[in-house]
């Protein structure tokens, strides 16, 4: 395994919530001592349902938003603060992409303008190459040099999307935060703007955070898979191992609840209750109120992530250790 | 056997632009059936358009018959005793698709009030068992509550009430799930299962997603530009799609166990419904097209025991799919 | 609920606050009152001790604070041109001003509301496109063209109706006319955007897939919402029954509040200008706030929100 390129070392976030009419402000932790590495080159997947903080998580990364508790270096390190003049530089080899580009967009500015423009903040090039660039960028992204011209409402939503990603790529970074990328588009355009962006990673040897809630999308790209439920990890590991035996109940759960076509939806795991709310953390184990297998101690204690072999680390009092996983798949 | 709804030629215009061109499709009692496609195709317009839901200026042609009984361009009082008492719809966005400012009681007890012979107290009685069926906690205080107070999935288990509050024969669920977190997708489309099983009623599920249609219905019509281009069991179509589309959408859907491999992506983009391409509306995306596919659009054809198909070079396509499993 | 209004309260007394100190310093900067009511002809002498009676020659500042405490012990002033409380100045004139901005306000509701819900209901057709053109038209003209316009055929051209003055129920006619037309076309344009956002919102498809028929859909799920949106713009037509005829009144020759603000501007008669200041701001703020809390009455999602906002 390579160097990390990225390393984030427990990182909390919580926010003022005042719920009701005189309710008193509670603090809502939405990411709550995460911890991640990402090795250069490769694919970390963020998965998990809405309030699981794994968007914030990625602004953290990218610092967009300073963490309340914990550091995250890049290469070694920490990101500056967001602003500074290191922020800026260090903003040109990090670059993000989110779920709907026609917001990324400024509907009235020609979408190659709007490629340029990175080049032109952090003064790259001369006007003639940063026009060349511009060229190279639309073609990596499968488009051609005429789409340049054009405005995002003449564009579709597939074509929309590669044009934030030229434009991400423009200052040629090392490490692109992916947010919900292809949620937003057709199946047949999806498939075509991950093909995409694994080629492009290959190409570029880029390190990807890629965020979804999607676990194939996620499978398809990533090199190691991490869970998120109410702000923690609660498993991690490599991505075809981690969908192929899911450890954590929770991820059994979402495993389950993936459709899949030609098999018919008996025997699904399907959990009971809403969907988390950060503001109403339970004690102990967050999942433990939907958890079918919750015992007395998931309730008062909070599991920690521990290995559990096979570069497997799972968040549960269940799942214990390597012994614990052959006796499980025995 | 005449079945319970049955479209035929069905094709809606918005301002002259063709957005549904020619659907045939039938349905039995009880049967789910799934229309998969992407945006655009078609698939919501079609339901939209049979039971007289689209805007005014939408030019809609064709057949729609309820029990052997046209209801297209029916008038208004025979389609609102259709609406919610044969045929009940549910949509996509929990959020939006209630009443802000009406209680649930209201919303559900004016379904009820529509289609059922109840009055006073009856009809509080059945919306607490509806809202109880459909498994919302504290239903009777609950009853009380405005749309904003509920979560996504719990919305839409009230719209799922609210649509069984008419005692329908058909249920047209589009993209009942697509906004929801997939535990909670779980849970309605188990919900859904459910309830249908117990009243024996005929659904519709209109989803983008193969993996949910797969799953939740027994025959599949795939959609493409405003036509449908493959019909089949559900098992036979995912496990030998014959037009090439339907090949391009399972094909794209990345796999979440065995072996990874490149999603075979289909290039190109939906066609604009303004600038539809003569002949077959795929043929420019499709890696089978030959010189006569531009010609004129292919019907669509029956090639087995409840299983057509609108392609010409639906043979080819089969031979060539063959081939790649052969391999 | 009570922390809701009284965040509200709070901005409304904020608002007059501001209002007040506003027209002080707009009205002492623009001009000098004793020289505009004695004139430049005013010897010396005369000036200053006109100046020193009414504390002219006290500092800015000192005069504003003076101002305020008077007003905290609910006086508010005297009119520099003839020695009279201005309050009751003011309040001599407001029937007359009312006697033309009620009427004038149920017509606007009357024609506008309905206007609008029709075109929305029947959006493209021709009576739809009658509405708008008018509505347009409406607003577009000031009103002191449309006055004037008014004058012309009513009472120049057709002479059916006298051209100004308050001497019978027929001298209302043409100013409640001028008012009555210019706001029901901003009220008929407001409710039908408004009816036409509802009615494209996914509830109303859901009402009608259940079976509800389009009659009730427009009346009970479509009006209620729709409703929302045009409270504001009705509150603002209320907030303006005072203050509203400013123009019109003048054109017309009406003894109203709008000409006395007219006549006391330009006399720099201060008392009389921020008395009908004051009461203006009044009468807006309280409208303002009726409409907030009638926010709170239609929208049951305002009455969880309404502390955040």
């Amino acid at each position: 395994m390579s160097a990390p390129l990225v390393e984030v070392s427990s990182i909390s976030r919580s926010y003022a919530m005042r719920s009701g009419m005189f309710g008193r402000a509670t603090a809502v932790h939405a990411v709550d001592g995460v911890s991640l590495t990402i090795p250069k080159g490769e694919t970390l997947g963020l998965v998990g349902e809405s309030g699981s903080g794994k968007s914030t998580t990625g602004r953290i990364v990218l610092g967009l938003e300073p963490p309340d508790r914990g550091e995250v270096r890049f290469e070694g390190k920490p990101v500056a603060a967001l602003g500074t003049q290191a922020w800026r530089a260090q903003r040109a080899r990090m670059q993000m992409i989110f779920q709907d580009p026609l917001g990324a967009l400024d509907r009235r500015l020609q979408v190659g303008t709007q490629i340029r423009e990175p080049l032109d903040i952090h003064g790259l090039g001369t006007p003639a190459e940063r026009e060349d660039r511009v060229r190279d960028l639309l073609r990596a992204v499968e488009l051609t040099p005429a789409h340049g011209a054009r405005y995002p409402g003449a564009l579709s939503g597939g074509q929309r999307q590669r044009i934030v990603l030229a434009r991400a790529l423009a200052t040629k970074p090392d490490f692109l935060v992916c947010d919900e990328p292809v949620s937003a588009l057709d199946v047949s355009i999806q498939a075509q703007v991950v093909n995409l962006l694994c080629d492009l990673q290959a190409q570029l040897s880029l390190t990807l955070l890629f965020i979804s809630h999607d676990l194939r999308v996620v499978r398809q790209i990533s090199n190691t898979v991490a869970v998120m439920y109410l702000g923690r990890i609660v498993e991690i590991g490599s991505a075809d191992d981690l969908f192929a035996r899911p450890e954590h109940p929770y991820t059994q759960a979402l495993v389950s609840a993936s459709p899949a076509p030609g098999r018919r939806s008996a025997g699904r795991m399907v959990l009971a209750g809403d969907p988390p709310n950060p503001a109403a953390r339970s004690q102990g184990c967050a999942f433990h109120p939907r958890c079918p297998r919750a015992i007395a101690r998931c309730a008062s204690e909070v599991p920690k992530l521990s290995s559990v072999g096979g570069g497997r680390q799972v968040a549960c009092h269940l799942v214990t250790g390597p012994q614990a996983r052959t006796q499980d798949a025995a | 056997m005449t079945p319970l709804v049955s479209i035929q030629g069905l094709s809606v215009a918005f301002s002259g632009v063709p957005v549904l061109r020619g659907v045939d499709l039938a349905l039995g009692k009880g049967e789910a059936l799934g229309l998969v496609g992407e945006s655009g195709s078609g698939k919501s317009v079609t339901w939209l358009a049979a039971l007289g839901l689209l805007p005014r200026h939408a030019k809609v042609a064709g057949s729609v018959r309820l029990d052997g009984r046209e209801i297209l361009g029916a008038p208004a009082a025979t389609l609102d005793q259709v609406r919610g008492g044969r045929i009940a719809m549910i949509f996509q966005d929990p959020a939006s698709a209630l009443n802000p400012v009406l209680t649930i009681r209201k919303q559900l007890c004016e379904a009820l009030a529509l289609h059922r012979d109840l009055s006073g107290e009856a009809v509080k009685a059945e919306a607490l068992r509806l809202l109880n069926l459909v498994g919302i906690p504290d239903a009777a205080r609950r009853l009380s509550a405005f749309p904003h107070e509920f979560s996504g999935g719990q919305v839409q288990r009230i719209m799922i009430a609210m649509a069984f509050a008419g005692n329908p024969d058909l249920l047209i669920a589009d993209e009942p799930t697509t906004a929801l977190d997939a535990t909670i997708q779980a849970q309605i489309l188990e919900l859904l299962a459910t309830i249908r099983r117990e009243m024996g009623m005929a659904m519709v599920l209109i989803s983008h997603d193969l993996g949910v249609v797969a799953e939740n219905c027994e025959r599949v019509a795939v959609m493409y530009a405003g036509r449908i281009v493959e019909q089949a069991p559900a098992n036979q179509l995912f496990a030998d799609p014959v037009h090439p589309y339907a090949q391009g959408l399972i094909g794209a859907l990345p796999p979440l166990d065995g072996p990874r491999r490149r999603l075979t992506a289909i290039p190109g983009t939906v066609p604009d419904p303004a600038h539809m391409p003569s002949g077959c509306a795929f043929a420019p995306r499709c890696s089978l097209a030959a010189e006569p596919c531009g010609a004129a659009a292919p019907t669509l054809a029956p090639i087995a025991d409840d299983r057509a198909v609108a392609c010409i070079r639906a043979e080819a396509s089969r031979r060539a799919l063959l081939g790649i499993a052969a391999e | 609920m009570g922390r809701y209004f009284a965040i509200r309260i709070g901005r409304a007394a904020l608002t007059i606050l501001l209002v007040v100190t506003f027209a002080f310093i707009v009205l002492r900067l623009s001009g000098d009152p004793a020289l505009m009511i004695l004139g430049p002809e005013a010897p010396p002498e005369v000036l200053a001790a006109f100046r020193k009676a009414w504390g002219l020659d006290d500092p800015i500042w000192y005069q504003y604070l003076d101002y305020f405490g008077a007003i905290a012990k609910g006086e508010l002033g005297r009119s520099m041109r003839d020695g009279r409380p201005a309050i009751e100045l003011v309040l001599e004139r407001i029937p007359a001003t009312l006697a033309l901005t009620l009427p004038a306000f149920a017509f606007k509701v009357a024609l506008g509301i309905p206007a609008g819900i029709y075109a929305a209901l029947h959006r493209g057709s021709a009576i739809d496109r009658a509405v708008m053109m008018t509505a347009v038209a409406g607003f577009t003209v000031p009103s002191f063209v449309l006055a004037l316009l008014l004058v012309l055929i009513f009472a120049v051209q057709l002479g059916w109706l006298p051209s100004g003055g308050q001497d019978s129920w027929r001298h209302a006619i043409l100013p409640i006319a001028t008012l009555s037309l210019g706001g029901a076309a901003v009220l008929a344009r407001f409710t039908r955007s408004a009816m036409l956002e509802v009615l494209g919102q996914p509830y109303i498809r859901t009402a009608s897939a259940k079976g509800v028929p389009w009659r009730k859909v427009v009346t009970s799920h479509a009006l209620p919402n729709a409703a929302i949106p045009t409270v504001t713009i009705l509150g603002f037509m209320v907030g303006s029954l005072i203050a509203g005829a400013v123009v019109v009144e003048s054109v017309f020759a009406w003894p109203g509040v709008g000409r006395l603000l007219v006549v006391a501007v330009a006399n720099r008669d201060l008392a009389v200008v921020q008395c009908i200041l004051l009461l203006v701001a009044l009468t807006m703020v309280t409208s303002n706030l009726i409409v907030d809390f009638l926010y709170g009455f239609l929208d049951p999602r305002l009455r969880a929100k309404g502390v955040h906002a």
